[in-house]
């Protein structure tokens, strides 16, 4: 058992190539969620939502793992057909859509119910409500629960190379089953993860404080 | 196969799943106490250590840490199954996270039961063990439901490391019999029957606990 420093340092090129996928698709994928979630959050305040809640409870209740392969081994043979990564970066935002959907809720339902009703007063129209009264005041305080499922995310990437998507892990995966060396690559991915949402979720808990601060 | 002798396949592959989210959540929650209550020990070395595993824990993948388990484990000449593989690398996995509940619903007992215990003359452990944590379990119950939850689902990694577990089974099904979107939608449709009731026991569970705490003095 030895720890190859150059081997490492020869390897390290590539897990950087493969990591800046993994950022690549972290944000496809957090760009997909944050909308998508908006959409949820507010449909489960119109008449969609039964089928909002359902979505909801469905990709909160069954493992990502599984899903990505249902759109990757799946979904093509129906028709729509879309490259690996593609379809690796819609799965992540399906799925943290439900989840980031309930933060927006929280933020939404924390929402005095008097400016609801001043909104209505006053006559806004239901967008113009969403859009200049409620969301303003309901995102904010949920921006550290936001970051936190980024972080999340991030360390669910992984996940994608189970469907062939070169990212970080994927990367380490090759190279251990080219030169049949595992504790260089995984170990190095392991360090690259801290190095990455550790000083990640230090940024989390200081926004999270300031915002305790502020109430 | 039709969608019954499927189901019956993918059921034995369930059963795997279900085996290593209670063994697995088994060792999370023991490891969970004992390095909740270490971060909030009065020896600093303790809280230290304590701290640098749930942040090292936290900050790396599950997949990761299972792939660094199964593939360097070896290395250093220790072999264990793919299924303690699992186990402990999933409860050490979730124990961070769980400690982090034990730690917040300990931290939220108010400070006065500490006084009085200590005007009373009671040790410190003996405070923690008759007069904290009894007030504190009821707040972790729901967390470690989420966590359940969570651990069933995260089981799908353990097809990556060749146990047969109801994701493994899946693909094995699709090698011999195709038919990707019937068994992938069954594969989906057996762990939301495992999920979803938990969900709602969860959601249970936090609405109670809320109705105690917003009911007491």
């Amino acid at each position: 058992m030895d720890f190859d420093a150059g081997f490492a340092l020869q390897i390290l090129p590539t897990l950087l190539r493969g990591a800046a996928t993994t950022f690549e698709a972290t944000l496809g994928g957090f760009a997909i969620a944050l909308a998508g979630g908006l959409v949820l959050a507010v449909g489960r305040r119109t008449r969609f939502n039964p089928l909002c809640a359902a979505y909801i409870e469905f990709m909160r209740n069954t493992p990502l793992l599984v899903q990505l392969y249902f759109l990757f081994y799946a979904v093509p043979l129906a028709g729509p057909r879309f490259g690996a990564l593609e379809t690796g970066v819609l799965g992540l935002g399906l799925n943290y859509s439900a989840y980031i959907s309930e933060a927006y809720r929280a933020g939404i339902e924390a929402v005095p119910r008097g400016q609801w009703e001043a909104a209505r007063t006053l006559d806004f129209s239901s967008r113009d409500m969403w859009l200049r009264i409620v969301l303003p005041q309901a995102i904010p305080p949920v921006v550290p629960v936001l970051g936190n499922y980024l972080i999340g995310m991030f360390k669910d990437t992984p996940l994608l190379a189970t469907i062939t998507i070169p990212e970080l892990f994927g990367a380490a995966m090759h190279i251990a089953g080219t030169t049949y060396r595992y504790n260089e690559p995984y170990a190095l991915v392991a360090v690259i993860f801290l190095a990455m949402s550790y000083p990640a979720s230090l940024v989390v808990r200081w926004q999270e404080r300031r915002m305790k601060a502020r109430q | 196969m039709g969608v019954v002798d499927l189901t019956a396949a993918l059921l034995r592959g369930l059963a795997v799943t279900v085996e290593v989210t209670l063994l697995a959540s088994l060792v999370a929650l023991t490891l969970a106490f004992a390095v909740g209550l270490a971060r909030l020990s009065q020896a600093a070395p303790a809280r230290v250590l304590a701290a640098i595993y749930v942040e090292t824990l936290r900050g790396v993948s599950a997949l990761v840490q299972l792939f660094c388990l199964f593939f360097i484990l070896p290395l250093f000449g220790v072999f264990i199954s793919p299924m303690a593989t699992a186990v402990i690398g999933l409860g050490m996995n979730f124990s961070a996270y769980g400690s982090e509940v034990v730690r917040a619903a300990v931290v939220s007992v108010d400070r006065s039961q500490w006084e009085a215990a200590r005007a009373l003359d009671m040790p410190r452990a003996l405070t923690m063990r008759r007069i904290i944590l009894p007030q504190a379990l009821p707040m972790m119950l729901p967390p470690f439901g989420n966590l359940l939850i969570e651990m069933l689902k995260t089981t799908s990694l353990v097809s990556l490391i060749t146990l047969t577990d109801l994701t493994f089974a899946g693909q094995r099904l699709i090698e011999t019999y195709g038919r990707q979107g019937l068994v992938w939608g069954l594969v989906l449709g057996l762990y939301f029957l495992a999920a979803f009731p938990l969900s709602r026991l969860v959601r249970r569970l936090e609405r109670r606990v809320a109705a105690g705490r917003a009911g007491g003095p």
